[in-house]
């Protein structure tokens, strides 16, 4: 965007300062993006197919192509299961398959217990398995990457409804504002839970549905702050210059009012975020959320809660819930740091030092 | 030499290590006026809150303070408490911010009586009305009950200073009193000042940068760069032989000097009844009051090259004028510009029609976008009327105009922060003259900035004037700046012209009682020069 700098605007190098030199968040932001990248992989960490194999000197990839069971000298035309002891060994005798680290993926029922589920940890099930067999790892794995997706979607969607929304509110003021507000007020009076409980009733809540119900709402909490922002900068003297320059209004939106309006908006981003992800979760626990077979991090807590002679199930889903929220909660702070202008020390003027002074109230 | 007050021998003040003070000596004697003097970031605010305590904790004080026979030094907090706002008064820059607007004026002046002196109930109420009576401030028995936004800011200044003197101050601190407020009410809260001080026989440091104050209202004055002391003396002998460069530099900042001469040709600017009016809000089920003229109609003309100077106190509709001229608020009336009927014009033929004039507002800290670079700032407007100019052709035209107004050019990348607020003055003319306006619309272009850089802007501006043939419409309420740019002036009173007419032919033989308090409030550094 800058005319002389090709490179990163001194504005920017410097929020980047102020968020490295912010050890916890800079640390959880690392974490946080290992979990997320390794979750994004999970197909190859967690499966119940292998990755690669070979079988009477052919290569085949199980994990991108479904291969029949006739293939592997069975005789059903359904795709081959590869934990089947059948299949297993008359692979195993004409060739090798390499499985990933955990050799179930979440919806995978291991037959071979040796407990009856919920089986407690052991070396084939690192974190035991839930009460209808399957690895709680796996499940751990995949609900990490769901809910991060969900919350990054829904975050990004709210963003955009809300800072619309909020942005013409308080750019044009007057009557727009106002029927605006009362609009959101109405709006914000719908009870969102019950319209979703309702809802679960009627479709099959898959994803999308959720995530649309929810970006109906979630929008609402950014909006008062846009607009105070908007409402405040609109009569700005620099916004005045713009408009005296001759530029369009959303011209004078986009670059002169949103810039400074989006760190406002960023201190709520944070919550947002896992707000949404405990929104999910919430529901998943209550059984109005993702369909049931789904990676859901709600319903292992639900598992904990009914069975609690598994601990394990509790404590896995306790630990991961608290650490996801702690990470990302430490981030947004480092982020909203380093985007707050008074984080930011520029070269110390002496009247910038004798600023914060200027406010004895002794006389 | 009167007796001695306040005695600071060797103060230095550094925050974080960085000084900001270095080895100031002062005294102040009873009855007697000291001012301190300097420009923004010369320490002056600094130097008295650090005598008093009154640092936050990463300032570092040092060297010896006395008040009276009290060493100032090994002060206990317990007794710091009873000093401030007992034996020593503060008065604030800020009418606006310095009173609790959730307390009546009553209750706040009370507070300190009752700290200080134990009075409560209806003496303090009593001693509190004869302090407003004191301050003159009129209706005293009224104002006890009013709340500080009923106010007006000399108001507040008044009940202010009723509240540093409630408890009879040896010593008064006055920290830049007068600055916020307009000059004709500056005079009469020094001449307050300076009634009570002899009545009480405090001693008072009068922190300012305003020279003319000083030279009248000061005995001894003590000049500040940058943390230095440069000399301290008589006010008459350092006005007259000032003994260092950096006083002398500051009485020659005057404004002075004439813009360059125009021949009158058809205007440029016509307006024919251009009134504003804001309507009143209305309340529930009661008729809607009558609306607020903010600028009754008027008439005005400006020519190619022209500067019209428009000179008011604060809320005389001044900016509101510039406005409604630039289209930037509704108006009533006729605005010709060009041969163009502008209240006429609205959208996207009003907005390609802006580059021609343009707009150089007062607030060189608020006139810039914090998060855009110099460059963008400076190239948006000719990247938005001038779609078809090339990348290298619109970085060389922002070099140009750089060039121009005086900044280096590699200031370009930069941000507005990293820059002084004289600096950010030329950026925001930058801005406004690469789009090679006709009409320059400056909204009191000065006013935030030191003498020394206002004079360096007054010469760019009149520069400029002379290099491009723009007319300006230079709006302020300092006369003197007038006086060096306008040809023609306006005076405007509560939204009404009370008198126009040649620049020099009104500032020297004013005919209305209005303008001639004006300029006795502001033009002695004209007549001053007129004499030498």
């Amino acid at each position: 965007m800058s005319l002389f700098s090709p490179t990163l605007s001194p504005i920017t190098r410097r929020r980047l300062a102020v968020f490295r030199a912010n050890r916890r968040a800079r640390l959880s932001l690392w974490l946080f993006a290992v979990l997320f990248l390794l979750s994004l992989v999970a197909e190859l960490i967690a499966n119940d197919r292998p990755i690669v194999m070979q079988y009477q000197g052919d290569w085949y990839l199980p994990l991108l192509v479904d291969y029949p069971d006739t293939e592997f000298g069975g005789f059903l035309p359904s795709a081959a299961d590869y934990r089947d002891p059948y299949v297993r060994d008359e692979i195993e005798a004409n060739g090798w398959m390499l499985w990933p680290p955990i050799p179930f993926s979440y919806e995978t029922l291991d037959m071979e217990l040796d407990h009856p589920a919920p089986s407690p940890p052991t070396l084939r099930h690192w974190l035991g398995t839930d009460d209808q067999g399957r690895d709680v790892l796996a499940r751990v794995i995949y609900g990490f990457r769901l809910s991060v997706v969900f919350a990054l979607i829904l975050t990004a969607g709210s963003l955009v409804l809300g800072v619309l929304a909020g942005g013409i509110q308080g750019y044009f003021g007057g009557k727009v504002d106002l029927i605006g507000q009362r609009f959101t007020e109405i709006w914000s009076g719908l009870p969102m839970l019950f319209l979703l409980i309702i809802l679960a009733s009627l479709v099959e809540p898959n994803l999308w549905w959720l995530l649309g119900i929810m970006l109906l709402f979630s929008w609402l909490g950014i909006v008062d702050v846009v607009r105070a922002e908007f409402l405040r900068a609109r009569n700005l003297e620099y916004v005045r210059a713009a408009k005296a320059m001759g530029l369009p209004s959303r011209l004078i939106m986009w670059r002169h009012v949103l810039p400074n309006a989006m760190v406002a908006t960023l201190t709520f981003i944070p919550f947002l975020f896992t707000g949404a992800i405990t929104t999910l979760t919430a529901l998943d626990f209550l059984g109005f959320g993702l369909p049931p077979g789904s990676p859901s991090l709600g319903e292992l807590v639900a598992q904990g809660k009914n069975n609690l002679q598994a601990p394990w199930l509790g404590i896995t889903a306790f630990i991961t819930l608290s650490v996801m929220l702690s990470l990302l909660v430490f981030i947004g702070e480092g982020l909203r740091d380093a985007f707050d202008p008074r984080h930011i020390q520029y070269t110390a003027s002496p009247d910038s030092t004798a600023g914060p002074t200027r406010k004895p109230r002794d006389a | 030499m009167p007796e001695p007050l306040l005695r600071l021998d060797d103060l230095s003040i550094t925050f974080d290590g960085i000084t900001v003070v270095d080895k100031l000596s002062l005294t102040v004697g009873r009855g007697e006026t000291l001012a301190l003097v300097g420009e923004s970031g010369s320490g002056k605010s600094v130097s008295a809150l650090g005598a008093m305590n009154l640092l936050p904790s990463n300032a570092r004080v040092t060297g010896g303070r006395w008040l009276g026979d009290t060493d100032l030094t090994a002060l206990s907090a317990r007794g710091w408490r009873g000093l401030r706002g007992g034996q020593v008064g503060f008065i604030f820059q800020e009418p606006m911010t310095s009173l609790n607007p959730l307390q009546t004026i009553d209750k706040q002046i009370g507070e300190t009586l009752r700290l200080h002196q134990g009075i409560s109930g209806k003496a303090a109420r009593r001693r509190t009305r004869e302090l407003l009576e004191q301050v003159k401030l009129p209706r005293a028995e009224e104002l006890l009950d009013v709340w500080p936004h009923q106010l007006s800011g000399g108001q507040r200044q008044r009940v202010m200073i009723a509240m540093a003197i409630a408890n009879e101050p040896e010593l008064l601190i006055a920290d830049e009193p007068t600055t916020a407020l307009d000059v004709t009410v500056q005079q009469d809260i020094l001449a307050l000042l300076a009634e009570l001080r002899d009545h009480h026989g405090m001693g008072m440091l009068f922190i300012t940068h305003d020279l003319n104050l000083v030279r009248r209202h000061a005995d001894r004055v003590c000049v500040l760069f940058q943390g230095h002391e440069q000399e301290t003396g008589e006010v008459s002998e350092v006005f007259r032989q000032p003994r260092s460069a950096y006083t002398r530099l500051l009485i020659d900042a005057e404004p002075e000097g004439r813009p360059p001469l125009v021949s009158q040709r058809s205007p440029l600017l016509e307006a024919r009844q251009l009134g504003v009016r804001f309507q009143r809000p209305k309340r529930l089920f009661s008729r809607r009051p009558a609306p607020f003229e903010a600028v009754h109609p008027l008439d005005l003309r400006l020519s190619p090259g022209e500067t019209l100077g428009i000179v008011g106190e604060s809320g005389s509709g001044k900016t509101t004028l510039a406005l409604a001229l630039l289209r930037l608020t509704e108006s009533t009336g006729e605005i010709e510009f060009d041969g163009s009927r502008l209240d006429r014009l609205s959208g996207k033929p009003l907005r390609q029609l802006r580059r021609r004039f343009q707009v150089v507002f007062q607030d060189p800290y608020g006139s810039l976008s914090p998060r855009l670079p110099v460059s963008e700032i400076i190239s948006e407007g000719l990247r938005f009327h001038f779609p078809e100019l090339k990348e290298a052709d619109v970085i060389r035209r922002v070099q140009d105009t750089l060039r121009e107004v005086g900044l280096p050019e590699n200031c370009a990348s930069r941000y507005p922060h990293e820059f002084s607020g004289g600096q950010r003055q030329r950026i925001a003319v930058a801005r406004a003259i690469i789009l090679e306006p006709e009409l320059l619309v400056l909204d009191e272009p000065t006013s935030a900035l030191d003498r020394t850089v206002q004079k360096q802007l007054i010469e760019l501006l009149r520069d400029l004037q002379a290099r491009r043939g723009m007319s300006y419409l230079f709006i302020s309420h300092d006369l003197a700046v007038i006086h060096a740019m306008a040809h023609r002036v306006m005076v405007l009173k509560e939204g009404k012209v009370v008198e126009q007419g040649e620049c020099l032919a009104v500032l020297e033989r004013p005919t209305t009682d209005y303008t001639r308090a004006l300029v006795k409030a502001a033009g002695l550094s004209l007549s001053t020069r007129t004499i030498s």
